[in-house]
């Protein structure tokens, strides 16, 4: 005998003959109606139709979630991958912009000790300044290349003490060192200074690695998602006979891929909250005022990233082969838009190639509105042509569709 | 009575295949119709284009007074599919399953557990489908072919995982739903089952329907011999042919059968000779009429 329950779960003597028809069928039989629709009645139409497409909207939405979240690979792929990116870029790059001189300062320095408080600060910004009292000590120290100078004050006279081994280092204490002499000076004459000079670097001033990677990273982990989320549902939903099933019951094609996209778009919220989350948390991440704008992004740029997906599941015929397709697409996609690393330096023709992909128009627009503080309407191009993207791809991917491998 | 189902001369080639060779025949209302074959008789074929699931090269379907091809939503709340491939959602459990199916038709969470236990997974309710045995999901199937009550239910081969306690409770189970005047179309490869089961059936084979009709009315019209059985060696082989000269006698080493018009005397024959060790009678089947139909042995 089997140890799981019968179906009708009773008597085994009762059964056994095969037309006896035992109680125990009627007992649990199912209700004689079983809220049977109305002829006819439920086509669609009239408020019993719309209430039912939204449930079945849900549902639908519900059990594409659970099988995304459910699926080990599929997390990995979506939020740790690129998480673990974000995490070793931003650990490994992200404390050179702040790496400070150490500086060691023998006996007494008037010149820095009787600094106001704002411009001691500031110079505690370039440089990590240890009082000292043992000259010849010190000195060794910048020997053996642990310090960059030593500093002293005799008088009037300022001695600065170097290695030519290090020679930048060098150069930059001396270079703060002149000017805070000259500043010095200029404030011993008692007249305002007649000449200024402001530097301004032409890179980006606000773009520390961390704010370039974060957006960067967080469009590829958006684009792996969303293309893998549709070509997933697509083609597994296919091999399992399951788009077969869902074209025998009353939901419509719109429900089905309407559900399909506010999961993805739920998918891309979570790996944006995720990201900035860790970007702020961890690595000095800041957001510029307008950084909302790249929630219409990020939603067209799902859009134009499921439409890669639909094309790369359109003909495959099993998952294997549909993401090796999308992996084929994503990564030179992530590449060449600059997700990893600027494109700056990239010769003109591959900045032109680059536009060919959605994303790098998503990591252009969120950029600008996430860390370089443009305005939200500075963006609306990029959403354009990401929707373009969207209406252009799944069209095509419309027309190569078959609902089953038969 | 009304005809719920109307096939007419329905043809379906693949290639040099004939799936489907111009195929008719009515379904009334409430009854209980099996479609019987042997593998790649065109059962699947054909009942995929009743639902409406692939087109026909050539021929009308009627069902419901609707055409189901091309996919008419209208239709579609009112039937309940069984495909004979499982097809669930990854990474759900039973529970969740059957709950979205029953969603999609705007039928209640409780319908659903409901039907679960009428199936007997309740215990199995937060087991992944993936992770169920072979007929515990042909049952979970079933059931998500039935959770919102339709008019017309299709199975194809509704039984085939199912071990042999299973599969009678699926019986009644099934009874009790044409009892409720809801018409039942299954396919199957047991003679046993449809016989048991079916108003009617059509007997299918290479894409044609070889006869269709009442299994009993198949089964007489055959007026074929009573099979009675007994152990080999309780009488010699030659000894019943003199004791039967109008019966035909074989002898398979197993057991010794003589086929005969006239059972009873053979019987009573038999009996006084207190030769009935492993006695088995039995009388004309459908798969008799399946060898009659085709000269072929049934073999499912
Ligand atoms: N999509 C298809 N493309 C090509 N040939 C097909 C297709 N579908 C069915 N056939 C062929 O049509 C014939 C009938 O197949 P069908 O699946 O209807 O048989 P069946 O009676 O359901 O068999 P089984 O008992 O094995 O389920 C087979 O020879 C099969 O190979
Ligand atoms: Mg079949």
């Amino acid at each position: 005998m089997t140890s799981e329950r019968p179906l009708d779960g009773d008597t085994l003597d009762a059964s056994t003959a095969p037309d006896s028809a035992p109680a125990s069928a009627v007992a649990t039989a199912p209700p004689a109606v079983v809220d049977r629709p109305a002829p006819g009645g439920m086509g669609g139409q009239g408020q019993a139709g719309r209430a039912r497409r939204t449930t079945s909207f849900l549902s639908l939405a519900r059990a594409m979630f659970l099988g995304f979240r459910r699926d080990r690979a599929g997390l990995f792929f979506t939020l740790l991958f690129p998480l673990v990116f974000l995490i070793i870029f931003g650990g490994l790059f992200n404390n050179t912009g702040t790496y400070k001189q150490s500086v060691l300062e023998v006996g007494s320095v008037p010149l820095i000790d009787q600094l106001p408080a704002d411009a001691r600060a500031e110079l505690g910004q370039v440089f990590k300044i240890t009082k000292v009292t043992d000259r010849a000590a010190a000195l060794d120290k910048v020997r053996n290349g642990d310090d960059e100078a030593v500093i002293e004050q005799v008088g009037d006279r300022i001695v600065m003490h170097y290695s030519a081994a290090d020679a930048t280092g060098a150069a930059t204490v001396q270079g703060v060192m002149t000017s805070l002499i000259q500043n010095a000076n200029v404030d011993a004459t008692g007249q305002p200074p007649k000449f200024s000079l402001d530097s301004d670097s032409v890179e980006d001033k606000s773009l520390s690695y961390i704010q370039y990677i974060t957006p960067g990273l967080l469009g590829y982990a958006i684009a792996i998602g969303a293309t893998f989320g549709a070509t997933s549902t697509l083609v597994t939903w296919r091999q399992k006979k399951i788009l077969r099933r869902l074209t025998l019951s009353p939901v419509g094609v719109p429900t089905v891929i309407g559900a399909r996209i506010v999961v993805s778009m739920g998918i891309a919220l979570i790996q944006t909250a995720i990201f900035l989350a860790v970007g702020a948390g961890f690595f000095g991440l800041k957001l510029s005022h307008y950084w909302w704008m790249s929630i219409p992004l990020i939603f067209a740029g799902t859009l134009s990233f499921m439409s890669i997906g639909l094309l790369a599941g359109a003909k495959a015929k099993s998952m294997e082969a549909a993401s090796a397709i999308a992996n084929l697409i994503t990564i030179p996609m992530a590449f060449l838009s600059g997700s990893f690393f600027p494109l700056d330096g990239a010769p003109g023709w591959l900045q032109g190639l680059a536009k060919v992909f959605p994303l790098r128009h998503l990591n252009t627009g969120m950029l600008d509105v996430m860390v370089r503080g443009k305005s939200p309407v500075s963006v609306l191009p990029e959403i354009g042509i990401l929707l373009a993207f969207a209406v252009v791809l799944s069209t095509i991917a419309a027309l190569m569709f078959r609902w089953d491998d038969i | 009575m009304a005809q719920t189902i109307r096939v007419d001369g329905v043809r379906k080639w693949y290639g040099d295949t004939h799936a489907v060779d111009g195929v008719s025949f009515d379904v009334e209302e409430g009854e209980f119709f099996g479609i019987l074959g042997p593998n790649g008789a065109g059962k699947t074929t054909l009942l995929e284009i009743m639902e409406g699931l692939r087109k026909p090269d050539d021929g009308e379907v009627s069902l419901l007074g609707m055409r189901p091809w091309p996919r008419n939503p209208r239709l579609l709340p009112r039937i309940g599919v069984q495909l004979q491939a499982s097809s669930f959602f990854e990474r759900l459990t039973a529970r969740e399953q059957i709950r979205t199916f029953a969603s999609l038709y705007g039928t209640p969470p409780a319908a659903a557990d409901h039907w679960l236990e009428v199936v007997g997974l309740t215990d199995k309710a937060d087991t992944r489908t993936e992770k169920l045995s072979g007929g515990q999901a042909q049952r979970l199937s079933i059931a998500c072919a039935l959770v919102h009550g339709p008019d017309v239910v299709f199975l194809d081969e509704p039984t085939a995982a199912l071990d042999p306690q299973a599969r009678r409770n699926l019986w009644d189970l099934l009874r009790e739903i044409n009892n409720q005047g809801r018409t039942v179309v299954l396919t199957t490869h047991h003679m046993d089952e449809a016989e048991l089961l079916c108003d009617r059936v059509a007997i299918m084979d290479h894409g044609n329907i070889l006869k269709s009709g009442p299994p009993a009315a198949l089964v007489r019209g055959l007026d074929a011999p009573t099979r009675i059985g007994i152990e080999t060696g309780t009488v010699p082989v030659d000894g019943a042919r003199q004791l039967f000269p109008d019966a035909e006698v074989s002898d398979d080493g197993v057991s010794l059968t003589v086929s005969t018009r006239n059972p009873a005397a053979v019987l009573s024959a038999l009996a006084d000779r207190n030769a009935l060790r492993g006695l088995a009678v039995r009388g004309a089947s459908l798969e008799d009429v399946f060898l009659d139909l085709t000269g072929r042995e049934y073999r499912a």
